[in-house]
Parts: structure tokens; sequence; C-alpha cells
């Protein structure tokens, strides 16, 4: 009787899973499918099929014929590197000074960070570019890099990380003679790697992904990133899906790639800092 | 909050390192004088700079502009608050607002229901939950447009979900979902629920892991089902999470951009009646006739907006904090 019970309990949940698994993956799937269709496949076949009749990876070779993904690619890969620098590197060090060294005009520091995280980055996108138009690093990917390098979300992770230290160690480094930039690259830092892979793994996955930003200060073609290639895959190749399904299964391998290596990284990182976006 | 719980645990770290020292075994008072004042501003000065210039320095600009008729091109004048009385008869901005504040509306339960259900059903630590909880986080990482592009080719009229449709003979026609006006706001919803569910999942897990176990055995040993023990333990141990994803979501929920740029091929639908107010400052304050002034202004009402958002969070945090 009771086991009985638990069985219809377990069907119950595991049709749900299905469907709600079915929900989220069949779009992706689907576009998968499509990717392989050749020309002899119906897109629009009533019923649709899964499975192409005519599979072909033509498909594949005729968006890198018709887009430079490739650099595209590279134009995000420049944006991410200088974002992942600058926020490991800024965060390392204002969080150092913030968790660990007393000094005057801290809560200054401290209160223009949870300022600035209250102001909606739409709200001074304008403004921002202005900033970038008045420095001429419009249409730059320098410019694009820029306003990202510094989060006050990102110090705030490593002021977490720091204060985790335990005290006795750092104290005694100080009555070692340590001074403060030793204390600071010996002892602790090493002590954060673990959030240093976690910022540079956010700040990767952000600008990969990140459109409405480099939308506003990119404006010429050779310096897309790969969102914003992407994008123009819907006015290119409009009379084509195969094209488009193509370009988005090659947009979306390097992050699935990416995400799967770090997945215990991303998942930790969303358990501590609770909110990235 | 935040911030107050951190300035007393500065004041109790400190406290207690004080009490440490007077032994006399600390050898380099001067070298802890000098950090006092230097060094942590070494460390500090760029990122601070760094913040002021790219984020609070451009929002007190959006403030100064917000009051002036400014262009891309000409500085304008002071015109005090016609920038906000003008928005009041600006259809496009009447449309943004409505289209913005009904994605909260509509996605927002969505968000604090289905996620929570989703993290129940996948908690268990066994490697089949673990292939559903990592399949479900698959579309997060996905950026907007290329999740724009998977479903144009979906909910195009020819697409999939149509061809089923067809195939089942539900419809003759095809649905317009990226063309009629309501359709397509309804199915950038589905996307971004579709993208957003696995995230606050995981936030739901989160919580989930830290219930205390003993609550379920009780709940077992009284003879609750699973349905029972969600109501009776998940969700009362969920509170305050729910709380915190309604925020989120509605304030990701009001900013929505790409998956409308992307339905809409970035015209923001016919007429623009399908634009939201990311979009809309995004036209305004982008472009060679751009009016930085209103889209100032514009800016201004977003930061306002997702500032009530904020509050009205925090009056539910400290109205259930009081509960309790």
């Amino acid at each position: 009787m009771m086991s009985k019970h638990i069985t219809v309990g377990k069907v119950t949940k595991y049709v749900v899973l299905i469907l709600l698994f079915l929900f989220l993956a069949c779009p992706l799937l689907w576009q998968i499918s499509l990717a392989f269709k050749g020309p002899k496949d119906d897109m629009y076949a009533v019923p649709p099929y899964f499975w192409p009749r005519d599979p072909t990876v033509d498909n594949f070779s005729g968006v890198f014929k018709r887009l430079p993904i490739v650099g595209y690619a590279l134009n995000t890969l420049v944006v991410a590197a200088i974002n992942i620098l600058g926020n490991v590197v800024s965060g390392t060090t204002a969080g150092y000074a913030i968790a660990l060294l007393k000094f005057k005009g801290k809560r200054i520091v401290i209160g223009i960070l949870f300022l600035s995280m209250l102001i909606p980055g739409e709200t001074v996108m304008i403004t921002q570019f202005l900033i970038i138009r008045s420095l001429n690093l419009q249409n730059n990917l320098i410019g694009v890099a820029l306003p990202g390098i510094v989060s006050a979300m990102n110090i705030l992770l490593f002021v977490n990380a720091f204060r985790a230290i335990p005290r006795d160690l750092i104290e005694a480094a100080e009555m070692d003679g340590a001074s403060v930039w030793q204390r600071f690259t010996m002892i602790c830092a090493p002590q954060v790697k673990g959030t240093m892979a976690l910022v540079a793994i956010f700040s990767f996955m952000g600008s990969w992904n990140d459109f409405l930003w480099p939308l506003i200060v990119l404006t010429d073609d050779s310096h897309y990133t790969l969102t914003l290639g992407m994008s123009r895959l819907q006015g290119t190749f409009v009379s084509d899906p195969r094209l488009v399904a193509a370009g988005t299964v090659i947009a979306l391998v390097p992050i699935l790639i990416f995400f799967f290596v770090f997945q215990r990284y991303i998942f930790h990182g969303l358990e501590v800092g609770g909110v990235k976006e | 909050m935040a911030q107050l719980s951190h300035r007393q645990r500065k004041g109790a770290g400190s406290a207690s390192a004080r009490r440490l020292n007077p032994d006399g075994t600390y050898v380099h008072p001067l070298g802890a004088n000098r950090s006092g004042v230097i060094a942590p501003w070494f460390f500090v000065t760029i990122p601070i700079l760094w913040i002021l210039i790219f984020s609070l320095l451009p929002f007190l600009n959006t403030i100064r502009l917000s009051f002036t008729d400014s262009t891309l091109l000409r500085p304008g004048k002071f015109i005090g608050f016609q920038n906000f009385v003008d928005m009041f008869h600006d259809p496009h901005f009447i449309t943004a607002m409505t289209n913005s504040s009904l994605y909260v509306v509509c996605v927002v339960p969505f968000m604090i229901i289905l996620p929570l259900i989703l993290a129940a059903l996948v908690a268990d630590r066994t490697r089949i939950m673990g292939f559903f909880r990592t399949s479900f986080y698959i579309p997060v990482i996905m950026s907007s447009v290329v999740v724009g592009l998977i479903w144009t080719n979906l909910l195009d009229s020819k697409g999939l979900v149509n061809g089923m449709f067809r195939a089942l003979h539900w419809i003759t026609k095809p649905i317009p979902f990226l063309t009629d006006r309501w359709l397509l706001l309804f199915s950038a919803m589905t996307i971004t629920i579709w993208t957003g569910l696995g995230y606050y999942m995981i936030i739901y897990l989160t919580t989930i892991a830290n219930i205390d176990p003993v609550l379920y055995e009780a709940a077992q040993i009284d003879g609750a089902g699973a349905v029972r023990q969600f109501i009776h333990v998940t969700l009362p141990g969920c509170t305050w999470t729910m709380i915190l994803i309604s925020l989120l979501s509605s304030m990701s929920a009001f900013r929505v951009f790409g998956e409308i740029y992307m339905l809409t091929n970035g015209s923001g639908g016919v007429g623009g009646a399908d634009i939201t107010m990311t979009m809309l400052i995004k036209n305004e304050g982008t472009g060679i006739n751009a009016r930085t002034g209103y889209a100032g202004a514009l800016g201004l009402v977003m930061f306002f907006v997702l500032g009530a958002l904020i509050l009205f969070e925090w009056f539910l945090e400290s109205r259930s904090s009081d509960d309790e």
C-alpha cells in the first residue's frame, strides 16, 4: 500500500520533470536539428519531423562564409580578457584594503560601492556612452570593456572572501615583519583564489553574452562582438532558418563547453554570491 | 541592511585586534601606522575612481541632462521639468511604460512559483537529478541574441509551434506570434521565463538545502506526502527567498530588452507598439539625432521605478521579520 503510494508520487514527479525538460530543451534540440537539415529537407513540413532526411554540414560552412564569425569571437575575447583582468585585479586590491586594512574614509568608500550598486545600467548607459565618446573610444573594443572593468558587486565578493581568512594567519605574518604589500601578495591573495576564479568566470560569461552596451558603443561591423554579429543573422538570412540555426549552434558551442567545464564553480558562485546579473 | 551588519562586524574585528596586542609582542607599530594612511589608498584609489567616473558621475550627469533639452550635438539649456511633462504626452513613453509594467505583472508570478517547484523536484543529490539541474540551467547561459534567434525560428508563421498546431488540426491559419502586438509581448514573456527558470531554481535550491531535514522527517512521520511536505515545510522555509526573487525578477522584467529586440528585429514591433523602457532610452539617447536630455529623464524614471521596487521589497522584508 505504502510503496504503491510512493510509486504514484514518483511517476508524477518524473512526468512533470520530463515535461519541463521538454519545454526547456526542445527549442535548443530543434535548432540543432534545423542546423543539420539539407536543401532537400522540408523545414516547414506538417507534421514537423526531427531527424534530418538530407543531413549536411553545409549550413555551418555557409555561415562561416557569409559572416566573419571568428573575427567576431576574437573581438568578444578581447573584451572578455580586459574585463576578467580588470575585475580580478580591482576586486582583489580594493577588497583586500576594505576587508583587512584600517583607514580613514573607509565608510565613504563602502558608501560609494553600495550607491553604485543602486544605479541601474539603463539609467546611465547614455551618459556612459557620452564619456566613451568624449574619450574618442566609441566604436572601439576598449570602449566596450572600460565601464565594466570595476564592479562594486565583485569588490564586495572579495571583501567577504578576505574576511574569511583566519586572523591568526595575518597576525602571524605581521609579527614576522611582513609589510602590507607582502601580506597581500604572499598571504592573503593566494587565499582568495576561489573568488578570483569565480569573478573571472562570471566576468567571462557576462562579456560573452552582453548585447545592449556593445550595441550602443559599436557601429562598425568589423568591431562587432559575437552577440552583435549574431543579431545580424536575422537581417542577413531571413530567408534561410537553417543558416540562422547553424549560426546559433556555432555561437553556443564555446559557451556550453565553458559551462560544462566550470559548472561546479558556477553553481557554487550562485550559492555564495546569491546574485550576479 | 547589509551595510549595517558590515559595519558592526568591522567594529567587532578591530576591537578584538586591539585586545590581542597589549601583550608586548607586537613588533611593528610603525608598519601598522603606515598601513593606516597610505597603503590602503594604494589599493582602493583606482577602483573607487573608476566607479566614480563610470557610475556615479554618469548618474549625476543623467540627472543634470534630464532638466535640459540637450541633444548629442548641442549642449542645450535648462528647461525645468519640461522633459517629465513631455513624457505624458509622448505615446512612445506610454507604450513603453505599459509594456514594461505588464511584463513585470505577467512574468514575476511564474518566476516565483515555477522555479520553486522545479527546485523541490530536483533537490535530491542524485545523479539523475544532477542531470536535470544542469539541463534546466542551460538556457540561462545563452545570450538574449541566441535565445531570440532560436525562438524566432520556433514562433515564425511557418515555424515549429505553428507546424505542430497545424499537424494537430488545432488551427488552419498560422498564429501571428511575431507580428501581433499582444501575442509578441506574450511570446517574449514566455522566452524570458524560459531563460530565467534555471537561474531562480538554483537560488531556491540553496535555500532548500538549508532547511532542517528534521522538519521533513517530522512531516513524514505525521504521514505527510510529497505535496503536503512541499506546502508545509518547503514553502514556509522559502518565504524570504520568494521575496528576494520577486525583487530580482521584477527588476529584470522591467528592464527587458534583448528578447523583444530580437523578436522584432530591432524595431520594437509594428509602429513601435512593443517597445520597452530600455529600448526607448536606447532609441532616444543614441544616433545622430539623440535627445540626450529626454533620454536622461527617461533613465531617471527607470531609476525611480526600480528604486521603488527595492523599497517595496525592504518593506516586505521588515514586515516579515517583525512577524517572527
